[in-house]
C-alpha cells in the first residue's frame, strides 16, 4: 500500500530490553502505515508491546529499551535518524500524544495554563497573552465548563476525566496531524470514556488528524478505529479494516479474544464465557515456533517449531499457518 | 430469583456511611461525604447479585460494611437473626468467617513475603477450622479447586502472574468454608482472556461450594454474565434493581439507560448513537437534595412537574422485582415513553 496519503509508515520495527537475565524482545518486526485522517488501532493485552511501540515512535524510550532495527517514517524522514532538536519539533507540532494516567501525567505544582501554555510557547512561537488565549480555546474544543476559570486551576481540582481532558487538550494544542492515544480511556469510568471517545472522533472530523489508538479494549476498538493491528508477544498477528475484523476474525488468538469478552446480546441461556486456555509466554523464554501455539486450539505440528510469517491473505495480513498460501491443508504437504 | 417469600440470606437495611471530611473549631463535623445513603437491599442464598456504578458511586463501601472493614452510621445488616452492625468484635470474629472478600487488585492484595501455602493457610490456622495435622490437605484442595496445582503452595506471589494470583485470592477467600462473597472487582485489572478463565472459574465455585456472590463491578457487561439480580448505584444511592435480563431488556432509570449505551459494542457495523451524559459526576461530599442524578440527567425535562431538584424519589416496584427510584416513576405518574431517545 504506497500510497500517497501515507503519514506514519514503520518498517520492520524491532525493539529490544536488555535484562540482567537476558534480552527481551518487546517489539519485533512491526510493519505498518496509518493514512492522512485515518484512525489505525494497535490492540494487545499486558505484554503484547504495544506501549513499547508507541514510545518508540515518539522517541521517547527510555534505558535500557533501544529500538535495533527498522525505519519509522514520518512524511518520508526517518525519525530515527533525527537529532535530539529536530525530534522535538516534530513531537508537539506533528506528533503529539495522550498518555494513559491522566492522574499521574499532568504536574501537581503547576496550574492547567502553566502547562498547557508551556507547549504552546514552545512549538507556536506565540507570545503569553496569546498563548493563554488559545488554551483557553483549547479547554473549551474539549468541553470543560468554563474554561477561562479553570484554566486556573490545579490538576488535584479535576476529576479523572477532566484531567484526561486537559491532556487531550494539551497534545492538540498544537494542532497535530498524528495524535498518538495510548489506552486514552482505561483509567476512566464508562460514562465518561464514551465522552473521551466521542470528543477524538469529533475532533479528527473537525481537524482531519489521524489517530493512533493503543488499546487493550476491543470495545473501544469496535466503537473508532478504520484499522485494526492485533499484536501477540511483540509481533503483529493480523491486520484488517475494523468492519472485517469483527465481522470475521481469522486469527485464533484474535476469534478467541473477541469470543471472550462478555457480550451484551440478548441470551436465553448462560453458557460459560468461551476462554483461552494458558497464559502469554515468558518473553525471556519464547517458544522457538508460533508464540501462540501453547494456547491454540488450531495448533499443527510445525505451529511448534517454525514461526509463522505474516502472509496476505484473504484480504488482511495474517501470521498463522492456517492460512498458508502455498500449503494445501487436505493434502498436508507443501504444494508449490 | 425474585420469589420475595424466601428468607434473604442477608439483609442490609437503610445502610449508611458518612466520612467527615471539616470540622469547625469545635471539633464539630461540617461537611460530610455520604459514600452510602439509606440502602436497603436483600441477598437471596444462592443468588449472584451484581452491583455496579462507576468510581465514588458508593459500592466498594458497601461491601466493606458486609465484612465489617468498615462500621455503617446507620442502619442494619442482618445475617441469620442478628444485626452484624450492633456486635462487638469478639462477637464478630465467630460470625466473620461466613463472609469473605475477594479483592480487586491481585498485585496489592497478598502478602510478598509469604508464600501461598501460608497465605492460604493463615485463616484456617488462625480460626482453627481444620486440626494442624490436615492444614496441609486442606491448603492443596483449595489450590486444585481453584485450578492451581498443589505444588505450587512454596511458590511467592511474584512467580505468578495476575489472573494465578486472583485465583489465590479466591482460594484464601475459600478457605474460611464462606457462604456468602464479596467480590470486589475481581477481574477489572486483568486481561481480556483472563478475565474469562476467572469469571467461568467463580460460575463454577458457585455451584461447587453453594455460594452466594455480591459482585460490584463498574461495567455492566461483566456482572451480565454472573449476575441473577443486579442493583445500579448512583453516589451512594440504589437507583434501579432488577433481574439481569428485565435490566437488560427493559432499563427503566435514566442513568441505567445511559450506562448500557455506554458500553462499546463489539462489531463496528452496530456502532450506535449513545446517550452521552453531560458533565462530570457530581460531588458525593455535601450532596444537594433531591435526586442525586438530576444534574446530569436528560429526562429530567421531560417531567415539568417532577420534583428532581427538591425531593429523593423513594425505591419503588414499578413491575414485580423491578424496582426503580426516579421521580418520572412516582405513582401514578408513568410517564415510561416520555423520555428522549
Amino acid at each position: 500500500m504506497a500510497d500517497a496519503n501515507i503519514l506514519l509508515e514503520v518498517r520492520n520495527l524491532s525493539t529490544d530490553f536488555g535484562m540482567k537475565r537476558g534480552t527481551v524482545h518487546a517489539v519485533i518486526d512491526v510493519s505498518f502505515a496509518v493514512h492522512e485522517g485515518e484512525v489505525l488501532a494497535i490492540v494487545g493485552e499486558s505484554g503484547s508491546g504495544k506501549s513499547v511501540l508507541s514510545l518508540s515512535v515518539m522517541g521517547l524510550l527510555q534505558h535500557p529499551g533501544r529500538v535495533v532495527s527498522g525505519e519509522i517514517l514520518y512524511k518520508g524522514t526517518d525519525l530515527l535518524g533525527l537529532s535530539r532538536g529536530d525530534m522535538r519539533d516534530i513531537r508537539g507540532n506533528h506528533i503529539s500524544m495522550i498518555f494513559q494516567e491522566p492522574m499521574t501525567s499532568l504536574n501537581p505544582v503547576f496550574t492547567i495554563e502553566d502547562q498547557l501554555t508551556e507547549s504552546i510557547r514552545t512549538h507556536m512561537k506565540l507570545d503569553a497573552k496569546a498563548a493563554s488565549a488559545r488554551a483557553v480555546d483549547m479547554l473549551r474544543l474539549v468541553g470543560i465548563p468554563s474554561p477561562e476559570k479553570r484554566t486556573h486551576d490545579y490538576p488535584h481540582q479535576m476529576s479523572g476525566g477532566m484531567r484526561q481532558r486537559v491532556m487531550t487538550a494539551m497534545a492538540l494544542s498544537c494542532d497535530p496531524d498524528l495524535l498518538i492515544a495510548d489506552e486514552p480511556t482505561t483509567a476512566l469510568d464508562v460514562t465518561i470514556q464514551a465522552q473521551i471517545l466521542a470528543l477524538i472522533g469529533d475532533l479528527r472530523n473537525k481537524i482531519g488528524m489521524a489517530v493512533l489508538l493503543i488499546t487493550h479494549d476491543l470495545g473501544v476498538v469496535a466503537e473508532t478505529a478504520d484499522r485494526v493491528v492485533v499484536m501477540y508477544c511483540g509481533q503483529v498477528v493480523e491486520e484488517a479494516t475494523a468492519l472485517e475484523l469483527f465481522e470475521r476474525p481469522l486469527h485464533p488468538y484474535t476469534l478467541g479474544l473477541l469470543r471472550s469478552i462478555p457480550t451484551m446480546e440478548d441470551t436465553e441461556t448462560d453458557e460459560p464465557l468461551y476462554m483461552i486456555r494458558g497464559m502469554v509466554p515468558n518473553p525471556l523464554n519464547m517458544p522457538k515456533g508460533c508464540a501462540f501455539a501453547d494456547r491454540c486450539e488450531r495448533r499443527m505440528e510445525r505451529c511448534k517449531t517454525e514461526m509463522p510469517p505474516l502472509y496476505d491473505a484473504e484480504g488482511r495480513k495474517l501470521r498463522c499457518f492456517l492460512f498458508d498460501p502455498s500449503a494445501d491443508p487436505a493434502a498436508g504437504r507443501v504444494a508449490s | 430469583m425474585t420469589d420475595t417469600t424466601r428468607e434473604p440470606l442477608i439483609r442490609l437495611e437503610h445502610l449508611s456511611k458518612f466520612f467527615p471530611m471539616d470540622t469547625d473549631v469545635f471539633g464539630r463535623t461540617t461537611s460530610v461525604l455520604k459514600a452510602v445513603d439509606d440502602l436497603t437491599l436483600d441477598i437471596f442464598p444462592g443468588e449472584a447479585f451484581g452491583l455496579v456504578g462507576e468510581s465514588g458511586c458508593g459500592k466498594t463501601t458497601v461491601g466493606k460494611m458486609m465484612v465489617d472493614l468498615y462500621r455503617p452510621t446507620a442502619g442494619e445488616i442482618w445475617y441469620e437473626g442478628q444485626d452484624l452492625a450492633k456486635l462487638s468484635k469478639r462477637e464478630r470474629r465467630g460470625r466473620c468467617c461466613d463472609i469473605q472478600l475477594i479483592f480487586q487488585d491481585p498485585y496489592a492484595s497478598l502478602n510478598p513475603r509469604m508464600t501461598v501455602g501460608e497465605i492460604i493457610s493463615e485463616p484456617i490456622r488462625i480460626n482453627r477450622l481444620v486440626p494442624r495435622e490436615q492444614i496441609a490437605d486442606r491448603v492443596g484442595y483449595l489450590l486444585n479447586a481453584v485450578g492451581l496445582s498443589a505444588n505450587y503452595r512454596n511458590r511467592f506471589p511474584h512467580e505468578f502472574s495476575g489472573g494465578q494470583r486472583q485465583r489465590v485470592g479466591i482460594a484464601r477467600a475459600l478457605a474460611m468454608q464462606p457462604k456468602l462473597i464479596v467480590c470486589d472487582e475481581p477481574v477489572s485489572a486483568l486481561d481480556v482472556s483472563i478475565q474469562a478463565q476467572v469469571l467461568n472459574l467463580l460460575s463454577d465455585l458457585r455451584e461447587e461450594f453453594g455460594l452466594t456472590y455480591l459482585f460490584i463491578a463498574h461495567g455492566l457487561n461483566v456482572v451480565k454474565h454472573i449476575s441473577d439480580r443486579v442493583g445500579v448505584m448512583y453516589l451512594g444511592r440504589l437507583v434501579e434493581v432488577a433481574p439481569k435480563r428485565e435490566l437488560y431488556r427493559n432499563p427503566l432509570h435514566p442513568y441505567t439507560k445511559a450506562l448500557l449505551s455506554a458500553i462499546p459494542v463489539t462489531n463496528p457495523a452496530k456502532r450506535t448513537q449513545r446517550i452521552l451524559l453531560e458533565g462530570d459526576v457530581s460531588s458525593p461530599i455535601d450532596p444537594p437534595p433531591g435526586c442525586r442524578f438530576a444534574s446530569r440527567c436528560y429526562a429530567k425535562s421531560g417531567c415539568a412537574s417532577c420534583a428532581c431538584d427538591t425531593a429523593m424519589p423513594e425505591l419503588v416496584e414499578v413491575s414485580p422485582g423491578h424496582f426503580v427510584s426516579c421521580h418520572l416513576f412516582d405513582e401514578g405518574k408513568r410517564v415510561l415513553d416520555a423520555m428522549p431517545r
